[in-house]
C-alpha cells in the first residue's frame, strides 16, 4: 500500500502573519507547505505594490481584501474538516444564499439583530443536519448528497425572494457593515473571520473532534475498527460546515445590507480550490486550516489586484484556474522529493 | 538427438520487497502438455512467482526461457504475447460489462481500428464458452449477474482468446462446488490435450493427485523439490517437504499449569452464513487459543465477528459472561476487546500519523477533558505503553509509517495495552515482520498473557499457532474439525487435518 508522502503536518502549523522577531522559531517550525504559501502571498503583495502603489498599498483597500475574504474564508474552515474527513460539501454556496434571504425576510427582521442571526446559524446548522444524516446515516456518497443540497436550497431561497433583494432595515445590523465600523480596531468581519479561523485551528490540533476527523479522513476502517464513531463523526462534520455557512450568511447580509437568493454563488468552487491551494488531501487524512486560509488570502488578493489593473472577471477566472493546476502540481512535486 | 526444450525455464528467480525476501533463487520448468502443481503454505512465495511470470512484478535477478529463448517479461501485455496468461484468485473482471466485453477487453474486434464489432466479439465467445462445456452462459448478460464458478469460466476464456500456451491458475478451486470442481478438471485435460501447459497452484493435495503430473515445492521462497511426480510421492514427503524449516522460532516458555478462572471470552454458536459454521469457544484470562486453519477456512472472519466488524448470522460473543451488542465495534471495544487486524496498514494505522496519534487514537478520552486533549499526557503515556513493548525507535513523535513491521505491531498493541483491553484478538500477528523480530513479538504476546490477558490467535503459519497458543482449533473449511493442547499436535498432524480433513481419529 503506498500512502503519499509528506512532510510532517499538525504542531508546525503556525500562525499566518510572520512577525520580525519570530522570523527564525517560524522557520524552524512552519512546514515548507506553509513557507511556500506565505512566500506566493509576498510576491502577490509586491506586484500589487508595484504596479499600483497608491491603490493596492492603501489601508482602506487592504482592508477591504480581508473583509471580502473573510464571506469564503469562514466557509472554507468548515469545508477543510469535512474534505480532511475524506468528503465534500458542494451544498456551501446554495446554503449561504438560503440562510441569508431566510434571516432577512420581513418576518424575521422583526426580531431584530438577534433574530437575523440566529435564523442564519439554525438555517446553516439544518441544512447541515440533513447533509450529515444522508451521508452518516442515509450512506449516500457526499458529493450526491450535496449536490441534491445546493440544487434544493437554491430553490428554496428563490421562492422565498420571488427573486427579488430583501433590503435590511435593522440598523444595528447596518452599522456593522459601515466602513468605519471596527470592533477592537479590526473590521468586525474581519474579526469574526479571524475568531473562526483560530478556533477551527485549535478543533482541529488539540481536541478528539479534530483527530477523530484526521482519522476518519486517513483511514474509515482503520478508525472504525479502532473503536471510534464513524457516523456520528460525519454528522457533527456537516453539521460543523452548515453552523459555518450560517456564520458566513450573517457577514453577507452585514457587508450587503440585504438578502438575496444569488448570495453565495460558487463559494462552493472557491472553498474547496482554497482548500487543495492550502495543501488538504481531497482524499481526506490530511489538511491544516492555516493553509486553507492562506489559499483564501492569496485568491482575494489576485481578485484586487486584477481589479485595480482594469482586468476583467473573465481573466480572474483563467488564472484561478492556473493556480490550482499549479499548486497541485508543486504538491506532488514536494510530496515525491521528501 | 537433442531433448526439446521445455516450454518454460525459470532459473534462479529472486524478488525482494522492503524488509522480505519473497523469492530466493526459484527454479520452476513446465513442459508443454503438462500440469505443473505448485504447492507450500502462505507466504512461501507461490503468488509472487506467478506474478513474476505474468510480468507484474520484475524479478530481481535470474533468467526466464521461453521455449528456449531468454525472454524479458516486462508488462502482464508482455506475457500475454507470448502466449502467458493469468487466472488469478481475486478474478479480475469488470462486473459491469457483459461476458462478451470481458473476454475481448483490450483486444476487441473492430472496424477501421475503433468501431468493436459486437455481433463477431459475441460470436467468438460463445465458441469458446462452448469449448469449455459452458455453452449456457449468455455472452450479453452482465458479468456481475452470473456466479463464481461462471465467472471463473469467463475468465478462462478470456485466457483462451489469445494464443495460449501456458495458464497459470491461482486456487482456482478454492470457489467451486464439487461438480463444478470435476468440470474444471475436464477443461484442464482438454487443454493439456492440445498442448497446453497448465501451472496450477492449490493447497488440496488430493486435487494434485488427481490432475497434476508433477509438483513443485516451494518454502520460503525457495523451491525445495522440483518436478516430483504428483500421483505417487507420498503425503508425508510432501508435507515434509512444505514444514521442514531453516529457521527454528524461539517461542516462549508457557505456564506450567493452565489458568484457573472462569473465561473472559466466551463465544456460543457464531456462525456466518458461507464463511463460517457455528462456533463455541472459551478464553481465560492467561490463556492463549489459537485458531489454524488455511487461507479461506474463516479464520479472519471469525475473529473480526467477534470483535463486531462483521455481523454474525447467529450466536453470541459474551465477555464476562455478559452478551456483546452483535456487529457492534464499540460495543467490543468498550467490553475491553482489541483487535490488531490481518491488513495493519489498511485496517488499524492511520500512515500519515504519529505513532503517538496510532497508540492513542481508541483512548481519547483518557486524556482530554471537555475535548480538550492533554497532550503532554498523551504523549506520556504513549511513551510508556511502546516502552513497555520495547518499540524502536524510541520516540513516538516519528510517523508510524517510518517503522519496520514488526515494531507497527507493536504499535497497534500499544494501542490496546493503553486502552486497558482485557480480551487481544491477533490476525496473522507476525505477517509482513521480519524473522528475527518475530521472537521478540512471541515473547511480548505470551507476557502480556501472564498477565492476565486473555489471547484468540489466529495464523496460517502452523507452527506460530502451534508454538505460541495453550489450546488450539483446527479449521477447514469453516469447520472447527479438531481442537486439543497445542503440546500434543505437531504440524504434520495439523497440515494433515487442514489439508486432507480427515477428522481426528
Amino acid at each position: 500500500m503506498t500512502q503519499p508522502v509528506s512532510p510532517p503536518r499538525d504542531s508546525t502549523d503556525k500562525v499566518p502573519e510572520a512577525q520580525p522577531p519570530a522570523w527564525r522559531g517560524l522557520m524552524a517550525r512552519a512546514d515548507v507547505r506553509t513557507l511556500s504559501l506565505l512566500g506566493v502571498l509576498a510576491v502577490l503583495i509586491l506586484v500589487g505594490g508595484i504596479t499600483k502603489p497608491d491603490e493596492f498599498l492603501d489601508t482602506r483597500n487592504l482592508q477591504l481584501v480581508l473583509t471580502q475574504a473573510s464571506v469564503v474564508g469562514v466557509v472554507t474552515v468548515g469545508m477543510t474538516f469535512v474534505i480532511i474527513s475524506g468528503g465534500i460539501d458542494l451544498s456551501v454556496g446554495a446554503i449561504v444564499a438560503l440562510a441569508s434571504v431566510w434571516a432577512t425576510t420581513v418576518a424575521t427582521q422583526e426580531y431584530g439583530f438577534a433574530g437575523i442571526l440566529f435564523t442564519a446559524l439554525i438555517v446553516g446548522v439544518g441544512c447541515g443536519l440533513v447533509n450529515g444524516v444522508l451521508i452518516a446515516y442515509g450512506a449516500m456518497v457526499p458529493f450526491i448528497a450535496t449536490l441534491a443540497m445546493l440544487a434544493s436550497a437554491r430553490g428554496l431561497a428563490l421562492q422565498i425572494t420571488d427573486g427579488k433583494t430583501q433590503i435590511v432595515t435593522v440598523p444595528s445590523v447596518l452599522d456593522l457593515g459601515e466602513r468605519d465600523a471596527y470592533v477592537l480596531g479590526i473590521p468586525p468581519l474581519v474579526l469574526v473571520f479571524a475568531v473562526v479561523t483560530v478556533i477551527g485551528w485549535l478543533v482541529l490540533n488539540r481536541t478528539t473532534f479534530g483527530r477523530r476527523t484526521v482519522a476518519v479522513g486517513g483511514n474509515p476502517e482503520a478508525a472504525r475498527l479502532a473503536g471510534i464513531d464513524v457516523r456520528r463523526q460525519r454528522l457533527y462534520l456537516y453539521l460543523l460546515s452548515g453552523l459555518c455557512c450560517g456564520i458566513a450568511a450573517f457577514l453577507l447580509i452585514v457587508l450587503s445590507g440585504s438578502g438575496q437568493n444569488t448570495n453565495g454563488n460558487l463559494y462552493e468552487l472557491d472553498a474547496i480550490a482554497a482548500a487543495i491551494i492550502g495543501g488538504t488531501l481531497l482524499t481526506g487524512g490530511r489538511g491544516t486550516i492555516t493553509g486553507s486560509v492562506l489559499g483564501v488570502l492569496i485568491f482575494f488578493t489576485i481578485t484586487n489586484i486584477f481589479a485595480l489593473n482594469n482586468l476583467q472577471s473573465d481573466v480572474q477566472q483563467i488564472a484561478k484556474g492556473a493556480i490550482i493546476v499549479a499548486a497541485v502540481l508543486v504538491q506532488r512535486r514536494t510530496a515525491s522529493t521528501t | 538427438m537433442a531433448p526439446e526444450p521445455p516450454l518454460l525455464s525459470m532459473s534462479g528467480i529472486t524478488k525482494s520487497f522492503p524488509g522480505v525476501r519473497a523469492l530466493d533463487g526459484v527454479d520452476l520448468d513446465v513442459q508443454a502438455g503438462e500440469v505443473h502443481c505448485l504447492l507450500g503454505q502462505n507466504g512461501a512465495g507461490k503468488s509472487t512467482l506467478i506474478k513474476v511470470l505474468a510480468g507484474a512484478h520484475q524479478p530481481g535477478t535470474g533468467e526466464i526461457r521461453w521455449r528456449g529463448e531468454a525472454v524479458t517479461l516486462r508488462s502482464p501485455i508482455a506475457a500475454m504475447r507470448l502466449g502467458i496468461a493469468t487466472i488469478y484468485q481475486e478474478l479480475d473482471l469488470v462486473e459491469h460489462l457483459s461476458v462478451a466485453e470481458n473476454v475481448h477487453l483490450g483486444h476487441e474486434p473492430t472496424t477501421a481500428g475503433f468501431v468493436v464489432r459486437g455481433k463477431a466479439a459475441k460470436e467468438s465467445t460463445s465458441a469458446l464458452l462452448k469449448r469449455l462445456g459452458h455453452a449456457e452462459i449468455d455472452p450479453a448478460r452482465l458479468v456481475g449477474e452470473l456466479s463464481a464458478a461462471q465467472q471463473q469460466i469467463v475468465s478462462m476464456a478470456r485466457a483462451l482468446s489469445h494464443d495460449v500456451r501456458l495458464i497459470v491458475m491461482d486456487e482456482p478451486s478454492a470457489a467451486l462446488d464439487p461438480d463444478e470442481v470435476d468440470n474444471l478438471f475436464r477443461i484442464v485435460g482438454d487443454l493439456t490435450a492440445t498442448g497446453v501447459a497448465v501451472v496450477y497452484i492449490s493447497h488440496r493435495l488430493e486435487e494434485i493427485r488427481r490432475i497434476g503430473d508433477r509438483v513443485t515445492v516451494l518454502k520460503d521462497g525457495r523451491a525445495v523439490a522440483n518436478g516430483l511426480p504428483a500421483k505417487t510421492t507420498p503425503t508425508r514427503e510432501v508435507v515434509a517437504l512444505m514444514t521442514g524449516r531453516n529457521v527454528e522460532y524461539v517461542f516462549p516458555d508457557r505456564p506450567v499449569s493452565p489458568p484457573p478462572g472462569e473465561p473472559v471470552l466466551t463465544v456460543r454458536g457464531l456462525s456466518r452464513a458461507g464463511e463460517f459454521e457455528p462456533l463455541d469457544l472459551e478464553v481465560r484470562p492467561g490463556e492463549i487459543v489459537g485458531l489454524a486453519g488455511l487461507v479461506g477456512s474463516g479464520r479472519s472472519e471469525i475473529l473480526e465477528t467477534v470483535y463486531g466488524a462483521r455481523k454474525p448470522t447467529s450466536g453470541q460473543v459474551l465477555v464476562d459472561g455478559k452478551p456483546l451488542k452483535p456487529g457492534s465495534v464499540r460495543a467490543a471495544v468498550r467490553a475491553g476487546l482489541g483487535l490488531a487486524p490481518e491488513e495493519r496498514k489498511a485496517q488499524a494505522l492511520l500512515m500519515l500519523e504519529s505513532v503517538t496519534r496510532n497508540v492513542s487514537v481508541s483512548s481519547m478520552s483518557r486524556f482530554s477533558r471537555g475535548g480538550w486533549i492533554d497532550r503532554g499526557a498523551e504523549l506520556g503515556a504513549a511513551r510508556a505503553a511502546t516502552r513497555e513493548l520495547s518499540l524502536r525507535p524510541d520516540n513516538p513523535s516519528v510517523p508510524v509509517r517510518t517503522l519496520s513491521g514488526g515494531n507497527q505491531q507493536k504499535a497497534v498493541l500499544a494501542r490496546w495495552l493503553l486502552r486497558g483491553c482485557r480480551v487481544l484478538l491477533l490476525d496473522e500477528p507476525t505477517r509482513g515482520v521480519d524473522v528475527g523480530a518475530r521472537a521478540e513479538l512471541y515473547a511480548v504476546v505470551r507476557r502480556l498473557a501472564d498477565e492476565g490477558l486473555a489471547v484468540l490467535l489466529v495464523s496460517s503459519e502452523v507452527p506460530e499457532v502451534l508454538g505460541l497458543a495453550d489450546r488450539v482449533l483446527v479449521l477447514r473449511e469453516g469447520r472447527v474439525v479438531h481442537t486439543a493442547p497445542a503440546r500434543e499436535l505437531d504440524e504434520h498432524r495439523v497440515l494433515d487435518l487442514v489439508m486432507e480433513g480427515s477428522p481426528a481419529s
